[in-house]
Formats: structure tokens, sequence, C-alpha cells
């Protein structure tokens, strides 16, 4: 703490912050470039600039840049000083000289940082009368524009994408006045965090292309507080909606979960929901083809399907709310509720949540991560299963920049002396896994095997920590001097993080990652454990412990029922295709999803559902977190005709239907409160945000900005009348610009922002008036609720796991199914956004090159993959480090569902 | 006087041009040796770009990439280093590099009309080229031969007092 | 008997026409003796300590004093592992010649002084940070640095003490920034030449994060002189002419009589230097104003010759001595175009990291070129006098764009008028 003198006024401040920080988190407004609270300061703008005194005496003072000034106790500043304004206007001016002036036809428009620092510092007339420099443009490929006139020369996407991001192909070329941030020739930006730099770029640069062809204004929009479905980690999104399409997704500032930055799964993957396809009223089939019938018609046949079968089973689904599943499981009764897992993900699903719910380590945040000194990946290659964990895990590595600079007493936010001091060396990250990961480079060590023998690794880890865990019997010795390695290492930082998951498809990893966690906490170590799941809800449906798929199939095939209820699973991706067309041969198939998947094709009743965008309801990220995501947008404002209700209204209503009585449930509020008076686990879950009833001085919260546009035309194709705006009876959000809008001080809580706007902030960076300091928390606590910590009642000695597993052996002509998992393409819903799919990889079978050399196959081939009687073919990729005897089947569209875990037999596909 | 805003960076720093190159034995044993004198491999990327630039007259595309993998950088870091000195050539340049400084000094005694005399001579402006690719004409910043102005380089020979009479008897030395 | 290693120490090896000293021929002159009593005799803080009684003022232009610069760099203990010493042999200051000569004409004296140096630092590793387009100096350094390797002077164990050091010739691509020392060390790194932030300084964190000494080649060729005679003979060579130590290398360019480079007592006038040395001005000229050491200096008048040329002296006058080689502007220049070449040379060279720099000073320069053409505008005066504000030290990035202001401030200040006549559409040359 530290006391500061702004323009004779005193505060108290964070001592260790410059002095820029410490005054925007006064809520003080001073202009700024190319400092950014994730990025740190560089002091290349210019723009900061204030008069700092050497005490109350000196009147003369002298300019200095704020960002690059520590706020050091007994500091006495002026912002208002006239000479530093009019330093900063002419920083303005100069930064304008090159600058097209084309706001007009600029992307950025509207949120635009560079536009409110212009308009902050009050530069109005140009007075430049020379030429203005120009440049070309790149290509970046289908996600970022690329418009280099606009260039201002802060750096901060270069700071972004190579030093934060670990990105290696953008640069910054030439010199002097023609500086030039780009790739070295043409073609898509590599990173999976490009996305970041549309909102890292404080002016038109970089702008979001899967925005550019349907385009409007951020004023013209209107967005929900929302989750990301791409992934298990739960990052706040800020989708924003025009003429009832989702035209972009923002970053939604999380204190304790993504704070500035998402992956590119999560901002550009949201196409799904404009998909044309999409079922948009409910359809019976009829004659084998669908017939649009109304919300009655399609509730009072549901009905007579349940009514009339000789049993019902209902599978729920990971990507699908709480408050879905659970009105399915009322709907078909406890005992016929499955959770949608496919049966071995199931198993290890559940496996995680108990041990997160019964271990004595707390389950890791993003942010939680971040500030660990050393990190086992044990099993899971999470830049593709959890992209965001991977940026995470490379601010661990960074970190040890950081504590060698302060070493020498260099703070924080000194990014570039941090980085000169840092050089190569890093925090110390293993990454054990079946196949070499992008981001192996932060490795201080990468070890690539099998499951079992990953598994076998993190037990010797967890024993070499705490003997009292179970020791590996026939451990080879250098698996044994490597777990000495790694075990000494995580012994030896202050803080240690243990990241797993489903990925490797093994029990027996997540347990020996478990252990490795629990045996540091027994040493009195601080640990968090991450462990990723495959989908948005995966650990929220995990927690409703209910028997996964396989059993609801069994119920089918043995002909115990008759009747199959579907929320939002396309079965053929968790089953093999022979087996789910053989359950469905023998079952009546309800379907309620937002996407027509193959499994909605075959139904005999489909229900038009609401996708996130579409939809309130409540997730549990991998951290245990519910978080709730609302409704962005009403489709049948605009389109009258679209019949489209959230599943768990549709699902109640059908079981109201049934019991021939009204809903019980109203609004959203209704469902959730139920699903936690009945499941004790999510009791916690009603208060992941604030009900319907919340008000703002007597006011529900806009989900427009206050200068959103056109709304008297926007329906006049149907009507010139400009009808009621829909009411949201569910949450206490607004479908208006009307409602309360703005940022007053710890009013507004951070689970219903739906978008960051402040007065004279308009792009991101106004997420900086949403925290209690500037990166730090939400004003008011973080949104959600942590459901799980650690158990207060756990055993001192942890109930350590001891089923060791026997080492891999590879058995001739036999290959271990391991999965390979892509961000783009392996998860089902981005994969239909037509952005994405460009990025999607050609599918491969993937050997290990000496592997492949026994059998004689050479890279590119066709192969046939027999797994469990079916033959999958694809071409063959040689790879240097996927485990030997382990075969990576890509989790991709149109590769047909294979189980990992199974043997399959390859052999070189005949000639077609 | 300087017509136009010509600037070095700007000449040979402009949108590269796609050549074949092939990195020979000999660059690469010359750039590997570089390698030596520095604690870090990234400070031979200066080096190895001159390397290069002496075999080829310029640094072409492709040596970008090359010269990244070898040392263990990104190609977008060398191009960004490429594009920042005055003495990479991202361009193909004559067989000879006349660059003429024009700093104070050298202009106070006489650099508008040597360089008017060099122009006239080979029909080529600054950040020109002659046509039988002999000549590449290029501003420098002060030589430290001040006491000797007007200063001129032509490739590695530096040429103290020009002057409008003994420039045609100069060039002709370099064929 | 005074010996002219005595007196010029500097130069004293150098002979117009001959080719340098070999090793041999150096030791014979004296050359070595240094490392030897430094290395034998003393412990690396009675180096530093000398050199700091000595008050060998930085020769880069900035006049820090070397032995305190060296006295920052942390302790072994307190900082194990490599440290480092840089020469800047970046010599890129318009107007300055006088590095060139001290490489070409004696490597072996700078080789034998940055032997010196880096014992004072304990340095592990040491560079000379040469510019690329000194091609003779780059060999006649490599050759003087393999003779020294060769005799033991560089290398493991240097004279059996234990002490190891490489001495290295690294080439530059040509940038004037690079001279910038924390500039010069990312562009030693391989990387762009942008500053880096001080703090911390280059003693803390500098060369690949470790402690780290920059200096000057005329700087550094004082060291072993110090050390073989002493502090007291260093700074009675200034012969009462300046509280500075030692001796400094002047020289004139322009249109003067005899330009060229002379080593001469610190704090000599800069008339002896012009009007004695360079012989004045050519005939039929009279000196318009002058550059005191380079570009990035303020001018002064004809009134002004009689000053002492010393760091303290000039900076009194509102100038800077920088590098204390004098550029002479004749009667026949208008100042317009004189500063338009100066502003032209920052433009260019500026790396474009900060914002006054690299959009301020492109548009300083059209403006002038603007004002040349007798294309001023109103305004166009308060517009340059408002950079020269926004410019100044601590306002941009580095020092390289308050460089920039100096002459033109200095230009504003004593000849306003031929800028005001381009405003009345006039051609700054008619005016004055
Ligand atoms: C833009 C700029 C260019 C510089 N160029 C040089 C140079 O070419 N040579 C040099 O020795 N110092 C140059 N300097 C000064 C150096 O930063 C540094 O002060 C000097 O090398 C320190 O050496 P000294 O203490 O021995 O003088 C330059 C400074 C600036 C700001
Ligand atoms: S003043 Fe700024 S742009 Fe200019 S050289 Fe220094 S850091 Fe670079
Ligand atoms: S924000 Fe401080 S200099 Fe850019």
């Amino acid at each position: 703490m530290a006391i500061i003198h702004v323009d004779g006024k005193e505060f108290t401040v964070d001592g260790a912050d410059n002095l820029l920080q410490a005054c925007l988190s006064l809520g003080l407004d001073i202009p700024y470039f190319c400092w950014h609270p994730a990025l740190g300061s560089v002091g290349s703008c210019r723009q900061c600039a204030v008069k700092q005194y050497r005490d109350e005496n000196d009147t003369v003072g002298r300019i200095v840049m704020s960002c690059m000034s520590p706020a050091s106790d007994g500091t006495w500043i002026s912002i208002d000083d006239a000479e530093s304004k009019s330093f900063r206007e002419s920083v303005i001016e100069w930064l304008m000289s090159n600058h097209p002036h084309d706001c007009p036809v600029c992307e950025e428009g509207g949120h635009c940082h560079l536009q409110d620092m212009t308009v902050m510092t009050g530069h109005a007339s140009r007075k430049y009368r020379f030429t203005k420099r120009t440049h070309n443009n790149q290509d970046l490929g289908p996600f970022i524009g690329h418009e280099m006139n606009r260039c201002i020369a802060c750096y901060r996407c270069l700071r972004y994408y190579k030093d934060y991001a670990g990105g290696k192909d953008l640069g910054v070329y030439g010199s002097a006045s023609r500086v030039y941030f780009g790739r070295a020739e043409d073609g898509v930006l590599e990173s999976e965090f490009s996305g970041n730099l549309t909102e890292v770029c404080p002016t038109g640069v970089f702008t979001d292309k899967t925005h550019s062809e349907r385009y409007n204004r951020k004023w013209d929009m209107q967005f929900a507080p929302s989750i990301c479905q791409g992934c298990s980690v739960g990052c706040n999104i800020s989708p924003g909606e025009r003429y009832g399409e989702l035209r972009r997704i923002e970053n939604r500032y999380h204190g304790t979960v993504n704070h500035y930055f998402l992956c590119d799964r999560g901002r550009f993957g949201y196409g799904f929901v404009n998909n044309a396809d999409r079922p948009r009223q409910p359809m019976l089939k009829r004659d084998g083809q669908f017939a649009t019938i109304s919300v009655d018609d399609a509730l009072l046949n549901a009905a007579n399907l349940l009514k009339t079968a000789k049993g019902v089973v209902g599978i729920g689904s990971p990507r699908a709310s709480l408050e879905s599943n659970f009105a399915l499981r009322q709907l078909v009764g406890t005992g016929n509720y499955f959770d949608g897992h496919a049966a071995a993900e199931g198993v290890l699903v559940k496996r995680i949540a108990e041990v997160l719910r019964t271990g004595p380590v707390p389950t890791g945040s993003l942010r939680g991560i971040e500030s660990a000194d050393a990190a086992l990946v044990l099993g899971e290659d999470v830049m593709n299963t959890a992209p965001r964990v991977a940026m995470a895990l490379r601010q661990v590595a960074r970190g040890k920049a950081t504590q060698m600079a302060a070493e020498k007493h260099i703070p924080e936010w000194q990014a570039i002396a941090i980085a000169d001091i840092g050089q190569h060396h890093k925090h110390p990250i293993f990454i054990a896994t079946p196949d070499a990961t992008r981001i192996d480079e932060l490795a201080k060590e990468t070890i690539r095997a099998a499951p079992a023998d990953l598994a076998r690794l993190g037990y010797a880890v967890a024993n070499v920590i705490d003997p009292a865990s179970p020791a590996v019997a026939g451990l080879d010795a250098a698996t044994a001097e490597r777990a000495q390695r790694i075990a000494e290492t995580l012994l030896a930082s202050t803080k240690a993080v243990i990241v797993s998951g489903t990925g490797a498809g093994s029990e027996s990893v997540i347990n020996a990652a478990a252990n490795v966690a629990w045996a540091l906490h027994a040493r009195g170590k601080i640990v968090e454990l991450m462990l990723i799941v495959p989908e948005a809800n995966s650990l929220g449906t995990a927690l409703m412990a209910a028997p996964s798929i396989d059993e609801a199939f069994k119920a089918i095939e043995s002909g115990k029922a008759d009747t199959l209820v579907v929320l939002e699973n396309d079965l053929y991706r968790r089953a093999t295709k022979a087996r789910v067309d053989a359950v469905l041969a023998k079952a009546r198939l309800i379907v309620v999803d937002h996407q027509m998947t193959e499994t909605a094709e075959r139904a005999e009743l489909l229900l038009s559902a609401g996708s996130f965008a579409e939809a309130d309801g409540t997730l549990v990220s991998n951290e245990g977190r519910a978080q709730r995501y609302f409704q962005v947008y009403d489709p049948a404002y605009y389109k009258p005709d679209t019949k489209i209700r959230e599943s768990w209204n549709w699902l109640h209503g059908v079981r109201a239907q049934q019991l021939g009585a009204s809903p019980v449930w109203e609004q959203l509020d209704h469902a959730t409160a139920e699903v936690a008076a009945v499941l004790p686990v999510l009791a916690g879950i009603v208060h992941a945000a604030p009900g319907a009833k919340f008000r703002i001085t007597g006011l529900k919260i806009a989900r427009e900005p206050h200068s959103y546009s056109g709304r008297t035309a926007m329906r006049a194709n149907l009507s010139v009348h400009e009808p009621r705006q829909p009411q949201d009876a569910d949450t206490a959000l607004a479908f208006s610009m009307e409602g309360h809008n703005g940022v007053q001080a710890g009013e507004r809580p951070a689970a219903l922002t739906p978008f960051a706007w402040a007065p004279g902030w308009n792009s991101p960076q106004s997420w900086n008036k949403y925290q209690d300091q500037v990166g730090g928390h939400s004003l008011g606590g973080d949104a959600g609720v942590r459901l799980i910590e650690p158990a207060a009642n756990a055993p001192k000695v942890p109930a350590y796991a001891n089923h060791v597993p026997e080492a891999f052996k590879a058995r001739a002509g036999e290959f271990l199914v391991v999965a390979s998992q892509h961000i783009f393409g392996s998860e089902e819903l981005s994969a239909k956004a037509a952005p994405v799919q460009s990025r999607i990889p050609a599918a491969h079978v993937a050997l290990n090159a000496a592997d492949a050399e026994a059998l004689g196959l050479a890279d590119g081939v066709l192969v046939d993959v027999l797994i469990d009687g079916l033959t999958v073919r694809l071409p063959l990729q040689r790879r240097a480090e996927l485990a030997i005897g382990t075969v990576a089947m890509p989790i991709l569209p149109g590769v047909p569902f294979t189980a990992t875990g199974g043997n399959a037999k390859i052999s070189g596909a005949a000639r077609a | 006087m300087t017509e136009a805003v010509l600037k070095l960076a700007d000449l040979v720093a402009g949108h590269p041009v796609t050549t074949v190159y092939v990195m020979s034995d000999e660059e690469r044993h010359e750039i590997e040796h570089c390698l030596h004198h520095y604690d870090d491999n990234r400070a031979a990327s200066i080096d190895a770009l001159k390397i290069v630039q002496k075999k080829h007259g310029w640094v072409p595309d492709a040596a970008i990439a090359k010269i990244g993998e070898l040392i263990g950088i990104p190609a977008a870091d060398v191009e960004g280093v490429a594009t920042f000195y005055n003495l990479i050539f991202r361009r193909p340049v004559g067989r000879n590099v006349i660059k003429i400084c024009d700093s104070i000094s050298c202009y106070l005694t006489g650099y508008d009309e040597v360089r008017n005399a060099i122009s006239a001579h080979l029909r080529i402006n600054l950040g020109q080229t002659t046509a039988d690719n002999r000549y590449t004409l290029l501003p420098i910043c002060c030589l430290g031969a001040c006491d000797h102005g007007p200063v001129a380089m032509i490739n590695d020979d530096t040429h103290r007092d020009l002057s409008v009479e003994n420039i045609p008897a100069l060039l002709e030395q370099y064929k | 008997m005074t010996t002219l290693a005595e007196t010029k120490p500097l130069t004293a090896n150098i002979v117009a026409g001959r080719a340098p000293l070999n090793l041999k021929e150096y030791s014979a002159a004296g050359g070595y003796r240094a490392v030897r009593k430094a290395l034998k005799e003393m412990a690396p803080g009675d180096v530093t300590k000398i050199v700091k009684e000595a008050n060998l003022r930085g020769r880069g232009g900035a006049g820090f004093p070397t032995g305190v610069k060296w006295g920052l760099v942390p302790s072994m203990e307190k900082s194990p592992g490599s440290r480092y010493l840089v020469c800047n042999a970046d010599e890129m200051e318009p107007g300055t010649f006088k590095d060139r000569l001290l490489m070409e004409s004696d490597p072996h004296s700078l080789v034998e002084a940055m032997i010196v140096a880096g014992y004072a630092i304990s340095a592990t590793r040491a560079y000379i940070f040469l510019r690329g387009e000194y091609i003779e100096a780059a060999k006649n350094l490599n050759a003087a640095i393999a003779e020294a390797n060769a005799a033991g002077y560089l290398g493991k164990d240097i004279l059996g003490t234990g002490w190891s050091m490489d001495l290295h010739v690294h080439t530059g691509a040509g940038r004037y920034i690079c001279g910038e020392e924390t500039a010069l060390i990312n562009s030693l790194e391989g990387r762009r030449a942008n500053p880096r932030a001080k703090p911390p300084f280059p003693a803390i964190a500098g060369l690949w994060g470790k402690p780290t000494v920059v200096n000057n080649v005329e700087s550094l060729c004082n060291v072993q002189h110090i050390v073989n005679n002493g502090s007291a003979w260093f700074l009675g060579l200034n012969q009462g002419k300046s509280k500075d130590g030692g001796t400094k290398l002047y020289g004139v360019s322009g249109r003067a009589k005899k330009t060229g480079l002379w080593e001469l007592p610190i704090g000599t006038t800069a008339r002896e230097i012009l009007e004695v040395h360079a012989g004045g001005m050519k005939d039929g000229l009279k000196l318009k104003a002058w550059l005191p050491g380079g570009a990035s200096t303020d001018f002064l008048m004809p009134e002004h010759l009689d000053l002492a040329m010393d760091f303290d002296t000039i900076a009194k006058a509102g100038s800077r001595m920088g590098t204390g080689l004098l550029t002479v502007v004749d009667d026949r220049q208008n100042m317009v175009s004189v500063v338009r070449n100066l502003e032209d040379f920052f433009a260019r060279e500026s790396c474009g990291w900060c914002t006054p720099c690299r959009d301020g000073l492109p548009w300083t320069y059209k403006t002038l070129v603007a004002m040349e053409r007798g294309e001023g505008r109103p305004g166009d005066i308060e517009m340059l006098e408002k950079m020269t504000r926004f410019l100044a030290p601590g306002r941009p990035f580095c020092a390289h764009a308050p460089g920039a202001m100096e002459p033109l401030q200095s230009a504003l200040k004593f000849f306003r008028g031929e800028f005001e006549a381009t405003i009345r559409k006039q051609s700054p040359k008619v005016a004055a």
C-alpha cells in the first residue's frame, strides 16, 4: 500500500502498481495505448504522460509516462496539468498523422480504443497537411482481417501474440515511420489464440473477419452475459446479435477464469447458431419426412408417445444445461435418466467428479494456475481439448522471468526488462502425453508413452513425493529416475498445478494425477488440480450421478424400453454407428436439439430447442464453477414463425401435458431452484447469478447499448408497426436498450453484465471499469459459484488411488486406440461454423513412424483400421513422437465413432 | 537536394521479391561458425543475413525462413531484423552498390552536386538500379570521414573528397 | 623527458600513411604494459578506482564518468555468472570521425584497453560493436585480436590470473540508433535495435539480462594510459584548460581550410581548434554557425568560439560538447535547408518504437521541406517549436528524438528570420 497525491487529492493505492494502473484502478482516466493490464508496460506510445513533482513544494515538475513510473509512496502527480494535457493531445495528433481517418468504413468504429482516447484527449482538428504512408494488407486466414493503414504502432499485437500467447508468425518489419505488423508473408495466423488480436489492437488493424460479411456496429448489437460452449473451461463471453443472427463473440472479463482472452474455437465457432439447417419449429416425421407442427401439437404428440410407451429412457447431454438435463430426468423418471456421455467417457468424468469432490486439493482455475511455478501435465493434450488452459500454462512458464526480475527489484509490470532478464528461463513444466503437443516447447521435459505408462509414471511421482501413496511394481530404472526428477521439481515449487483429464481415455491416468496432487498436499505443498472434461457441462451432468449411455442402450436393446428421449445429443458421436442404428431401430425417438444432427434426423418427433444464444441455463465448468448463460435474443421477434424454446422448457411442458396440469416452472429460476433443491451437490447453483426479480434502481438490465439504432425499422418487412419488445420473464435482463446501462460501482453483478461499456470507454478496455482494481476481480465478485471445494473432512492421509496399471506392452499386429483431438473439428458445435470448418485439418490415422515402418506403410498411404468390427479407411500419418504401439484416431467430422482404449488392427488398404 | 523522401530503409525493405534460394554448405558453415561468438544463437541473425547477402548480393525470401530454422528463431523475427537494418537488402541490387553519404558534413561540402553527377552519369535516381544491373545507388548515413566530404562507399571501398569531375573515372573502376 | 605517449596518449602510435603497429611493434612502443600491470598488480576494484580518480568522462557524447559506470556493476558475489564489456564502435553521429581513426590506425590500443576494462568489471566476454561500414577497422581489429589471443592476453586464464575473457568483433548492419547503448544491446542480441527502458540500467541487466558495461572507443582507449601513468598524470593532461582530465580528439568538418582531427588537451577552445588547427574557414566564406559535436547538438554562433570545449562549458552555453567534432556552417548556407538535412537524418533513423519520434520527426522534416520550397504556412514555426518542447528529453522513449531537436531549437533561436521568410513565401536563401 502506498499513498499517492493526484491533482492535490490523496489516494491509497497498491504501491506495486505503476501509476497508470493505480490511477485507472482509482477510476481516474488517463489515456493509453501500449500498456495493457495483461501485458504490462513498455512505454512506447507516450500517451499516458502526466506531470510528476518531487514533493508538494515542487511547482515545476516533469512529464513522465505514468505506465513506466512506480506508484510509490509519496508520489505527487497531476493528470490535469495543462502541459501534460497538451502533450497527450499531441501524441494523438502524431498518431493520427498517418491514420486514414476512415472510421465510417472501419469495423472497429464504435468499439475503438483509438476513438475513445482521441475524444479523451480532446484532439479534434487536423493540422498535418502532408502525405500519409500507406501499406499493403495481408490475407491472414478466415478469422482475422488486416488493415495496416490504421496502425498506430503501439506494438500491442506483437506483445500479445508473441510474448503472451507464444505465437511465432507475427512480426514487426521495417523501421521508423514505416513499421509494419503482420506475417512474414500472407497466410493463416497459426496461433490458436489469434482472435484476441481483435481486442488487443486498439484500432481497426486486426478485426473479426467472421463478422465482416454481416457487419454492424457494437452499439447496434444485442448482447447477453454468456458462457462459451466450446470446451469445459467455461470462459465468459459476450455474444452479439443483430437481426436474429449472432454476429460476433467478444471476451467477457472474468477475474478468475478467462480474464481478457479467449481461444479461437470459442470466439469464432459460433456459426452453428446461424446455420440454416437448424430445426426452428417442432417437427413430426410423416412418411419419413419431417413436417412442421405447432407447439401445442408437439407437446401433445410427445405426451402421447410417452403415454403409449412400453418403457421410456431419457438420454441427457453434457452440452445441455443442468436445468434441461434435470427436466429430462423429471420427465422420464430418475431411474430412466442417463447422462449422455459415451460409455467409457462417462466412467472417466464420474471419476473426475469424485476425485475433485473427495480430495483435499482445490480444483484449478485458469487464473489460479497461472500463478503456479511448476506444472505436470499428465495425459492431456490441452491445446486441443481445453485450449485456454494451454495459454494459462504458458503464463506458468513465463512466471520464471518475472521472478528473476523481482530478485533484481524490477516490478511485475516492466514487461521488456522482465523478458530481457528472463531470456529463455521458464518455470518447469512436464508434459507427459501419448503424442506431441503444441505446447511442448514450454516443457522442461516431455514424456511420450501409452496411457498405462503415463499412469505408472504419475503413480511413481506420487510415491516419491509421499511414500504413503502406492508404489509402482516393476518400474524400469529410467522411469524411476524421471519420477524422482519430476517429484523433486514439484516439491521445490511454491505452488504446483497438476493437469490431466479425460483426454488420454484412461481412468488410471486420472487417478495417477490425483495421487500426485494429493501427495503434494500431504507434504504441505500448495497445489491445484485441473482436470479437463470433454464438454461445457460434462462435470455438471457427472454431478447428477446418472448411469451413462450404455445403460440406456441396454434398456432398449433388452426390450425393457421402446421409447427414447434424447436431449441435445448426437448418439452417433457416442457409440458406433452399428450400435446406434440398432438401438434406434428398436425405439421410438423424441429428440430435443438445436442442431440437425444425425440422431435428430432419425427422430419421430423433433423439438426445436434453443442454443446458448436463445436459451438460459446453468453449466458447471471443469473448475466446478456453476455459471449461468443468458439468452441473447428472441428469434421469434424477427421471424414470428420461429418456435424455439429452451430444452428444459420443452421437456417440462411435455411433462405438464402428460400430467394434464399447467407447468410448475414459469421461469428459469423455478427450474434452477428445483434442481438445487433436489440435488444437494448442485445446491449452490441458485447463486450462480441473480434471479429474474433482480433490479438495479428498479430497472432491468439492458441487453442493448443505449445508442442502439434502427429498432423501429428492423421489422418493417413484416409490419410497419413496431411491436412491443419481447419480454424476458426468465431473467433480470431486458431485450432492449432501455433499462440499466452503466457501470456504477458495485451495482451490476458480473454475472449480469452483457457487454462492456462505460462513459467514454466503448472498447473492450472498458472492462477495466468493471473491476475492483484493473486486471483484478469483478466489482462485487467474480461471476458464478464454485460448487466444489476441498472436502473439509478429507482424511489427513488422502484416500490414494491404488490400482496401478500394468505396464503397456505393444502387441504384434495390434494397436491401442488413442484419441487425437483438434481444436478445430473435434468439438461438435463449433465444427459446424464455416470459418472453423475451413481450419479443420484433413483426417489421418497416425502411427509412430517405427510402427508404420514395421508394417511397411509409407506416409500418406490409405490404411484400414479395424476396430470392434468396424473398418475405418483413412490416410496414414507417421508421427515421430506418438507412443509406440498406439494408433491415434482423429475425432473429426466425417470420421465414424471409434471407442478409445480398445485395440485395432491396421493394414494397407486394398487399392480402390 | 533530395527530391522525394527517399529512405534507404524504404528502398530495401519494400515488398519482398520471390526467387529460388538454396543455402549453400559454405553459407551454412559460416553461419554455424558465428554461433560460437555468442551466448545465445539469436545474436547470429544479423551475421547470418550478412553472410547470405555476401553470397547473393541481397537476401532472398526463402533465405529468411532458412536462417530462422538454422539458428532456431521464427522466420518473422528474422524478417523483422532483416527489414530493420540499412545494410540488409531485401530486394535485388546491382553488381556494385554505391552508398552516398547524405549527412550534414557531406551535405555542406557538396553532396547534392556529387549525387546529381552520379545520377546523371548512370541515369538512375536514389534507390534505383541501372538497366545493365551494374550499379545501384543508395543514400547512407555519415560514414565517419567527414573531414573528407563528400564521401561515398562503393561496395566495401570508401571514397573521399568526391567531386563532380572525378565521378566518371571513379565509377569506371567498377565493372 | 616526456614522450609523445605521455602527452598525446591516444594518437602517439598513429602516423598518417603508415600501417598500424602489429603486436611486436605495439609492445615495443610500450603496449600491453597496462595489461600486465593491472592483472598482476591490481585488483579489479583498484582499476575501477583509478579510472574514477582520473575523472575520465565518456567520450561517446554524454560525458558520464567511466569509473562510476564500472562501479555500478554488482560484485561477483551478488551477481555471479556472465557479465559483459561492450565497446560502442557504432560511430554514426553525423560529423563524427574519431573512433574510426583509432580503430583503423591503432587497433591494439583498443584491444589492450578492453582487456584492462574487462578485468576491472570481471567481464566474461567482450564485444566490439563495430558499424558494418568500417571494413578496414574490422580487418585491423580482428588481426590485433588474433595476435593478442596468441600472446595470451585474451582467452582462457589470461596471464595465469585465472581470469578468462573472449573478445569478439561484432559488425552491425547499419542504423544510427544502434549507437544508443541499450539499442546496441538489443542489436547485439540479434534483435531490432529498439532502445530499452532504464531502469534497469545495463550495469544491472544488459546483454542477455546480465550486467553489462558499454563504453565508447575513445573513452576506452584512455584506460591503459591511466593505469600506466596514474590519475594525476591524466588530470594534468588538460593543461589547466578544464575541470575534466585527459586529452580529447577534436576535429573540424565542413567548409574549413584544413579539415581534420587532432588530439588536444580537453578544454581547448573552439577557436583554437577551428582557426589554428583547421586554418579557419575556406577563403571567401564566413562562419555562420557551428555544431560542437555532432548532429544532435545545438548550434552555437561565431561569438561562442572562445568557449572551452568540455562537457560543462558547452552545456552552459546551451549546447552539448557531444563527440567534440565541430561541424562548421558557412554563410552560403541557409539554415532551413541545413536543418532540413539534419531532420531528414533523424526521421529516417528513428527506430519506430515511440510515437513522438516515429511520427513527430517525419512531420518536422516535411514541414522543413515545405519551408525550403517557400511553402511555409503561418503556424509552421509554432508547430516546430512545439516539437522542440514535446520531443525534449523524457518525452520520447530515448535520447534520439531529443537529439534531433537540438539543432532545430537552436536554429529557430538564432536564425528565426530565415524560417519566417518562408512563410512570406520567400525562398529562405535570400533572407538572412
Ligand atoms: C541516438 C544515440 C546514438 C548514439 N550513438 C553513439 C555512438 O555511435 N557511439 C557512441 O559511443 N555512443 C553513442 N551514443 C551514446 C551511448 O548511448 C552511450 O552513452 C555511450 O556509448 C557510452 O559510452 P561512454 O560512457 O564511454 O561515452 C548514442 C546515444 C544516442 C541516444
Ligand atoms: S526516441 Fe523513440 S522511436 Fe526514436 S529512436 Fe528513441 S525509442 Fe526509437
Ligand atoms: S501506455 Fe504509457 S507509454 Fe504507452
